[in-house]
């Protein structure tokens, strides 16, 4: 079925973003986007209400009807309705998951990774291994109530009396989940397929059981999609169902509802396989950070659950510590006064920065909430551990071992963020240099942001099974991603190596697209920006004999680079980035750096 | 015409109040409908499961996990005391035998072949649910709770720490603007509710603490001074369970911030009455603002006062509040709400309201406003 029009919704925990994308000519666009609160709270308690809210001002926008009543019209008719409906959710506080293993850092970790792939935030990994006692576990699955449970452990044909054990512990606690109360515990078991037996024996009564296959099978496989794909069943089957509204709007819908992060995640997925290329994909949110990678083909997601920008702000400041945040602040700034700021700004999440000193500071604790997020994503994102390697002699002096991380800043390829401190700075420049301060990136790495955050629609397009829709679903979800979500701020070249103040350590020279030739000199700590459009420019870097910026120390690379709406930045500032620490000369530091990117109004005069 | 919803605070002189009392599991419930309560009546109660412990006895007595229903002394559903017998082997001739003493009292719940794990569960915990305010019971939840009603005057704070408590309302402060300073406290005020200006430091709270106050209402304090009083730096503004003799309400923000006029001149009209507070505060999706409950006696009721109708959100002319930088705190009336978007100096493009305050006219983004419900 050839789709002309596609209504898309995500009904976020405060706002449900609903947009509308057309067929014009031969390719898929978005139009129109509207937005209204979520309503799954009193006093209204139906999700649905939001939705119509935010498909009513599209409605409005677009001057085109796609409501009869309380019925969103499809397929198209002539210039009303739309052909289909599709929708993610992370209402009510998302799905919330507990998972556990044998072995912490084994089975535990792989499950951990189901969850989170899955989209899920995972409240606790229990493991036999993790130094809790039994009641102690016990107690913590009663506290927290989580809507799922995962359960693995052993290999196939490995250990029973662990997970069994584990098992045990969960029917003691007999938890009762978050929403509703009609029902019982969904636990998935995807461990030791020799164990099924006895974990049927133990949780068939007292918890809705499923069993799938082992996420372990054996040390060296992982096998997260039969434990992915049901999370998302069970999402739908018993989490959704319990939401205020949210049986009406399944019923509406023509593809399964995807939790947000699942779907974000999902389409950075595919985006990085089609284009054969690394990604890192960030959404920071007013409570957490998602973050998304794809490094050789492997696919990771980490949630950091109180690391966000409204509702844990303080919490980011409460890991970091003031010094952190201040040494990205270019102006004086009392501390006290400071503290009782980002406070104001966690009782009151829903505010905006009036005055530039407001933006500042944002912007500033936006680049350690990042930061953190990532270190826990690098720590997250690595190879199986537990794997037996051959070693021969010549690999005697490598210190590389199983579960090192597979984030390589050298091999990444593009860095996309979104979240409304990203996506909405008033200035992309701001925008480009929260990503690199605080993501650091090395050698060549492109820049982009996500427009008006839309990529939990997209994803959820992009995963639509049914036969006669999935192509064209696939290829609007594509396009418009390309066309109308990415917004291409530049690519960032840093070298990396060690060099002494005001010593030259790259020289870019690049052919801008009219034909010009430039030829630019960056030396130790400095930063340059070089207006291009997003548009393939022959680059040649050469590195100084000491410095890296990709191919090894000294190696020349010649390739195609993109401008974007920022530009070329040549980053010298070095890795990691050392700042003075006298307070005026860092100040001094920063507002040289502000202004050569053209970052905030006031330091330009 | 146009209209912004920010949910603001309340501040009511006079509106129905009704709470739910419910349990945290099923038990049984204690007053009727209609039925007439004190806040520390008790209104329904029950018995949370004990505590789990396990012992895995299989190890402890070097046996099979499969043989262990051979050396079980204790049977499942059968009560023990704390270091009696709950595993046993037959041992050699009759000797040398392995035992296993309960580490707690309670009761055996189930024993694993699989795992040679042994499941005690300790004593239910009884859970009592106190009324918290004066009224009478409006409806009851099927032994779950009640739902209580009450006329009252009420308002809400915007972050609070501590959980519900009670007492006689004593207002200390001359002003609205004035800070609660150490002189101010005496053992007198014992048990009270005690309302101050615009501000309490750490020493003086700290003393309300020592003179064990039943609870402080103002309008600011340091955010930094939460640690020290929690233990912990707060990350995200979700209270209510610590354990402290002294609830914190306050009512504007983090600083020193003057409490608003209308909560002020309220709290002053019920100086000396009985009142019910709770600093439990959720800020997240199902939001918990900390709460003053004034109930009101039957002479102090005249239906005078209508709530303003909320649902509206912002208009012209509504009353609001700023909440956040440069104008923090400031209360005035919205002139109008303009479509477009307009640009701060920020240069954030956002939708704005023009805003009249104390005479002077401004521009502040709506996301920057809350509205002053009151009636």
């Amino acid at each position: 079925m050839e789709l002309k029009s596609i209504l898309a919704t995500d009904c976020g925990s405060t706002t449900t973003k609903a947009i509308l994308i057309e067929k014009v000519g031969d390719e898929y666009r978005l139009k129109f986007r509207g937005e209204a609160p979520t309503t799954v709270e009193a006093p209204f308690e139906d999700v649905t209400k939001g939705v119509l809210n935010a498909v009513m001002e599209v409605e409005e926008l677009s001057d085109r009807k796609l409501l009869d009543g309380d019925d969103i019209i499809t397929p198209q008719k002539g210039d009303i309705g739309v052909d289909i409906y599709v929708s993610t959710s992370s209402a009510g506080g998302g799905l919330q998951m507990m998972v556990a293993g044998v072995v912490k850092a084994m089975t535990g970790e792989s499950a951990e990774r189901a969850a989170l792939g899955a989209g899920s935030i995972v409240m606790d990994v229990m493991a036999s291994n993790d130094g809790r006692k039994p009641h102690e576990k016990i107690s913590r699955i009663r506290q927290l109530r989580p809507d799922m449970i995962l359960l693995s452990g052993g290999i196939d044909g490995g250990t029973i009396s662990h997970v069994v054990e584990l098992s045990e512990m969960i029917k003691a606690a007999n938890p009762r989940p978050r929403l509703g109360t009609g029902y019982k515990l969904p636990v998935i078991y995807a461990g030791n397929n020799e164990a099924q037996d006895d974990i049927r024996n133990t949780l068939g009564e007292s918890t809705d059981l499923t069993i799938v296959e082992n996420i372990r099978p054996v040390l060296e496989v992982e096998n997260l999609g039969p434990s992915r794909d049901k999370i998302h069943d069970l999402f739908m089957e018993h989490v959704m169902a319990q939401a205020p509204g949210y049986k009406k709007l399944m019923g509406w819908t023509d593809a399964p509802i995807m939790p947000t992060p699942g779907a974000v995640g999902s389409l950075i997925e595919m985006i990085a396989r089609d284009e054969n290329i690394s990604v890192v994909g960030v959404d920071i949110g007013g409570a957490t950070t998602d973050i998304f990678s794809v490094f050789q083909g492997v696919f990771n997601r980490t949630v950091s659950a109180n690391l966000g920008m409204s509702y844990s702000v303080c919490n980011v400041l409460a890991e970091t510590g003031m010094d952190n945040v201040l040494r990205w602040v270019p102006i004086d700034i009392d501390r006290a006064e400071l503290n009782n700021r980002i406070g104001n700004k966690m009782i009151r999440p829903t505010t905006v920065p009036q005055s530039l000193q407001e933006l500042i500071i944002e912007q500033a604790i936006a680049r350690e909430a990042l930061r953190l997020s990532f270190i826990q994503h690098k720590e997250f994102a690595v190879a199986l551990k537990g794997v037996q390697t051959e070693r021969t002699i010549s690999d005697a002096f490598d210190q590389s071992e199983s579960g090192a991380t597979l984030v390589n800043m050298m091999e990444l390829d593009l860095l996309v963020g979104s979240g409304g401190v990203l996506s909405h700075a008033p200035r992309r420049a701001q925008a480009a240099r929260m990503l690199v301060d605080a993501f650091m990136p090395t050698g060549i790495t492109q820049l982009a942001v996500d427009s008006i955050f839309m990529m939990p629609q997209l994803g959820v397009l992009a995963n639509i099974d049914k036969k006669d829709l999935k192509n064209n679903a696939r290829k609007a979800a594509v396009e418009v991603f390309k066309k109308d979500c990415l917004i291409r701020l530049g690519t960032c070249i840093a070298p990396v190596g060690k060099s002494k103040p005001g010593k030259t350590i790259l020289t870019l020279e690049l052919t801008l697209p009219d034909g010009n030739a430039i030829k630019h000199e960056l030396k130790t700590g400095e930063l340059i920006k070089i207006d291009a459009p997003y548009k393939p420019m022959k680059a040649k870097l050469t590195p100084a004999r000491n410095m890296d910026i990709g191919a090894g120390k000294g190696e020349v690379i010649n390739t195609k680079i993109y401008g974007g709406q920022v530009g070329i930045l040549l980053d010298g500032r070095g890795r990691p980035l050392e700042l003075p620490e006298v307070d005026s000369e860092r100040i001094a530091k920063l507002q040289e750096w502000s202004k050569v990117v053209n970052e905030y109004p006031d330091f330009n005069n | 015409m146009a209209h912004a919803y920010t949910p603001g605070l309340k501040v009511l002189h006079e509106t129905k109040v009704i709470k739910e009392r419910r349990l945290p599991l099923k038990g049984d419930v204690l007053k009727k409908k209609n039925e007439a309560v004190s806040p520390d009546d008790i209104v329904a109660t029950t018995d949370l499961p004990g505590n789990v412990q396990m012992v895995n006895v299989a190890n402890l007595l070097n046996i099979d996990a499969a043989d262990i229903a051979d050396v079980m002394k204790v049977q499942k559903g059968n009560k023990f005391e704390k270091d009696d017998l709950i595993a046993e082997t037959a041992g050699l001739f009759g000797l040398f035998k392995s035992k296993v003493p309960a580490p707690v009292s309670g009761t055996l719940e189930s024993f694993s072949e699989v795992t040679g794990q042994v499941v005690l569960r300790e004593a239910p915990i009884p859970v009592e649910m106190d009324a918290y305010i004066s009224g009478k019971v409006q409806d009851v939840i099927p032994e779950e709770g009640v739902y209580i009603e009450t006329d009252a005057a009420f308002i809400q704070g915007i972050f609070g720490i501590g959980g519900e408590s009670r007492g006689d309302l004593k207002i200390i402060t001359k002003s609205r603007e004035d800070e609660i300073t150490s002189d101010m406290l005496d053992s007198s005020l014992a048990g009270k509710v005690v309302v101050g200006g615009s501000h309490i430091s750490l020493a003086t709270y700290k003393k309300a603490l020592s003179l064990k106050v039943a609870a402080i209402v103002v309008g600011g304090f340091n955010y930094s001074d939460l640690k020290p009083i929690l233990g912990y730096t707060l990350g995200v503004a979700i209270t209510g369970s610590e354990d402290l003799v002294t609830s914190l309400i306050v009512t504007e923000g983090f600083g020193k911030i003057n409490m608003g006029s209308r909560t002020f001149d309220l709290l002053k009209l019920h100086d000396g009455n009985f009142v019910s507070v709770n600093g439990a505060t959720q800020i997240r999706a199902g939001v918990i603002r900390p709460e003053i409950v004034i109930p009101l006696k039957s002479d102090q009721i005249t239906g005078k006062h209508k709530d303003i109708d909320a649902s509206m959100g912002i208009t012209d002319g509504s009353l609001i509040r700023v909440i956040r930088a440069p104008y923090f705190g400031k209360i005035g009336n919205v002139i109008s709400l303009p479509n477009e978007l307009q640009k701060m100096e920020s240069e954030t493009m956002v939708r704005v309201a023009k805003v009249e305050i104390g005479g002077e006219k401004m521009i502040v983004p709506r996301a920057n406003l809350e509205m002053v419900e009151t009636d």
